[in-house]
């Protein structure tokens, strides 16, 4: 029997783990060619007999690592968590507290949902240039946040559109106002969504590049993502130091998303234990 | 973005698999970095049938001090009125309306924040677009010239054709292989190799696309992994520099977008698949279905939802692109890899040519618009 199911589940096997090996092989060649010898010519992939761990001390210094992971810090958390608020309150006010005309601005919120950052880099650069923010983090914060708020809102009212309506009247009965109801009664039901979200948030934002590049001049002051490209023209020869340092700006996204999968793995289990 | 629709779905299934939502959202960890957005027309129907279940409870909480639900229209109150005097009415219905616009305060952060930073300049780009301006001096009043110019124009016209075909690539070959690997995997439930398998197939949508650009560079290269592998299986006579290369540049470039496209599809498709119910399989089986009848029957049905997403968002990352090319070709050789991003990026900060900037970046708008929107209709029928 066993043997029978390894036969069946041998052409999925190897699919997927082909699958995961085209995933990987690019980052792998990266960190193959982040341990060859400084100034040598690697090659795409080879096995690093004498891995010079050193090259990422170097790298982490000439690319400014630790500028550029306050920087990022500092714009995520200047976006995070004020769109997050704003946007699970907007999206209260739409979905459960049915604000007058708050369909009309939820359908404009959804109307531009799918707009390509395009269409807005011009102006925002020249309003950030009127409003005296460019070059300061400021300049990428707060567009940040406007940006967000069509997916933000769009999701946090789906989530509050799930929720019975007999909840709200609960709320009610026990005298509660709008703000106690959300404080005490939503917020906790819509901490997974609320989770969720901002995790989604901070991905974009951290690797947010684009409007980085635009509305920053100083690629000190950028996201991590948007310091890449200083990065590459100044050492776009230097194979091995280039390679250790994009391996070091895409480090963090990949610790967080590896430690919050454990977390998202979690709740998909719950929910379907629940389900 | 992924769970903008998975999350749709839990909302059009009972309260009963409200649970399910995390799931949805768990999926839509790989969204953000796309740094897009999607568009998800409002379901009307569902909308329409919010407001009047709202409604309809407000009735029976109007006397109650029912704290924000409000009543759209008069069909709530006009229960309450046979209850209450006159006079306890209209002050109740004063101090409903007023709890309702109260209820903006709410709200307001949000359309600040919204109004300036992401509604304004819309409308500002749309009008930069009949403008020449170089951002310091006096604009002067052009009419549709940037327009004829995007279309007359070799390296904005050939952006946007580069775009188009960009999708066989972002789109089309991603969902094909996604499509075989989860009908493949279907059965396959191991839960050891399904968390890394997810952990690997994700990764390409976690690193900043920027990062990608770099990798594939690297890839790319004289002595990178891809020549590398041609001189290994003896076709060493095709290995070239492919992002350099006039013919091939592109199409490489393309790949990238496989690479970053193919996990999240996978992945997608993989959650989809797992929702269908198993008993369809056994009747295709009984009826004589073949695994290819079986798929075209119950699978592609099956997963018309998550196949919408997947298409959705990778076109629109193919349209928009900017990442990846930016940090891999900037738009060589020559124009051979020029996309629309980085076309409007040079025309605005290099050139400072913002109104035809603008008005390749409004056009590039209205062209994801009209892919976008036909395509949600098509896959959000039943």
């Amino acid at each position: 029997m066993p043997a029978r199911t390894l036969r069946r589940r041998a052409p999925g096997l190897v699919l997927i783990a082909a699958a995961a090996l085209y995933s990987v092989v690019p980052l792998l060649s990266m960190v193959s060619a982040a341990l060859a010898p400084q100034g040598s010519f690697p090659s795409g992939l080879s096995w690093p007999t004498h891995p010079h761990w050193h090259n990422f001390v170097d790298a982490w210094n000439v690319a400014n690592i630790t500028t550029l992971l306050k920087s990022s810090t500092l714009i995520v958390l200047g976006v995070v968590p004020v769109a997050v608020l704003i946007s699970t309150m907007a999206a209260y006010a739409i979905a459960v507290l049915e604000i007058p005309l708050g369909r009309i601005f939820y359908t404009v919120l959804v109307l531009t949902l799918t707009l390509p950052y395009e269409i807005v880099i011009v102006p925002l650069y020249e309003q950030s240039k009127a409003m005296g923010l460019l070059g300061s983090q400021w300049a990428l914060i707060l567009p940040l946040i406007g940006l967000n708020m069509p997916f933000a809102v769009f999701w946090m009212r789906a989530h509050f559109a799930n929720v019975p309506k007999e909840l709200n009247e609960a709320a009610g009965m026990d005298g509660a106002g709008p703000w106690r109801a959300l404080v005490h009664i939503h917020l906790p039901l819509a901490r997974p969504a609320i989770a969720s979200l901002a995790l989604l948030m901070f991905l974009s934002t951290w690797n947010q590049f684009l409007l980085a590049l635009v509305l920053i001049d100083d690629p000190d002051k950028r996201t991590m993502a948007g310091a890449l490209q200083a990065f590459t023209t100044k050492y776009s020869t230097d194979q091995v130091l280039l390679n250790a340092g994009a391996l070091l700006i895409m480090a963090p996204t990949i610790l967080v998303f590896l430690f919050l999968q454990r977390h998202f793995v979690k709740a998909l289990l719950q929910g379907s234990v629940k389900g | 973005m992924v769970g903008l629709f998975a999350a749709q779905d839990a909302q059009q299934h009972a309260p009963g698999e409200f649970a399910l939502l995390p799931h949805g959202l768990a999926h839509g960890g790989e969204v953000g970095q796309l740094g897009h957005r999607v568009v998800v027309a409002a379901d009307d129907g569902e909308v329409v049938g919010d407001a009047q279940a709202g409604a309809a409870q407000s009735a029976d909480g109007a006397q109650g001090d029912l704290v924000g639900v409000g009543v759209d229209g008069g069909g709530g109150l006009g229960l309450a009125e046979e209850e209450g005097t006159t006079a306890s009415r209209s002050r109740a219905r004063r101090a409903l309306r007023t709890r309702r616009w109260a209820g903006w305060l709410f709200a307001l952060p949000a359309l600040a924040f919204y109004g300036v930073f992401n509604f304004r300049p819309v409308l500002m780009s749309i009008q930069y677009s009949f403008y020449d301006w170089d951002g310091v001096g006096a604009s002067t009043w052009v009419g549709l010239k940037n327009y004829t110019e995007v279309f007359t124009d070799h390296e904005q016209l050939s952006s946007l054709l580069h775009a188009f075909y960009l999708i066989v690539f972002f789109t089309v070959l991603p969902l094909v292989l996604a499509l075989i690997t989860a009908s493949v995997l279907r059965e396959l439930q191991g839960r050891l190799t399904g968390a890394l398998a997810r952990t690997l197939l994700f990764l390409p949508q976690i690193i900043p696309g920027a990062a990608a650009g770099v990798a594939w560079t690297w890839m790319y290269s004289d002595n990178g992994v891809v020549n590398q592998f041609l001189r290994a299986v003896g076709l060493g006579s095709l290995a070239r520099p492919w992002l350099a290369d006039f013919t091939w540049a592109l199409t490489a470039v393309g790949f990238i977008g496989t690479w970053l496209s193919t996990g999240l599809c996978t992945m997608l498709l993989l959650a989809g698949i797992g929702k269908i119910d198993g008993s369809l399989y056994e009747a295709a089986r009984i009826d004589g279905a073949g695994p290819l009848r079986q798929f075209r029957a119950v699978t592609l049905p099956g997963l018309r939802n998550e196949i919408g997403v997947c298409v959705t968002i990778t076109i629109i990352a193919a349209l928009a692109s900017f990442d990846v090319v930016y940090l891999s070709t900037q738009g060589g050789p020559g124009t051979q890899t020029m996309v629309p991003g980085v076309a409007v990026y040079n025309l605005a900060f290099n050139d400072s040519r913002l109104g035809a900037a603008s008005a390749l970046a409004v056009v590039l708008t209205l062209i994801v618009i009209a892919v976008i929107a036909p395509l949600q209709r098509l896959f959000r029928e039943k």
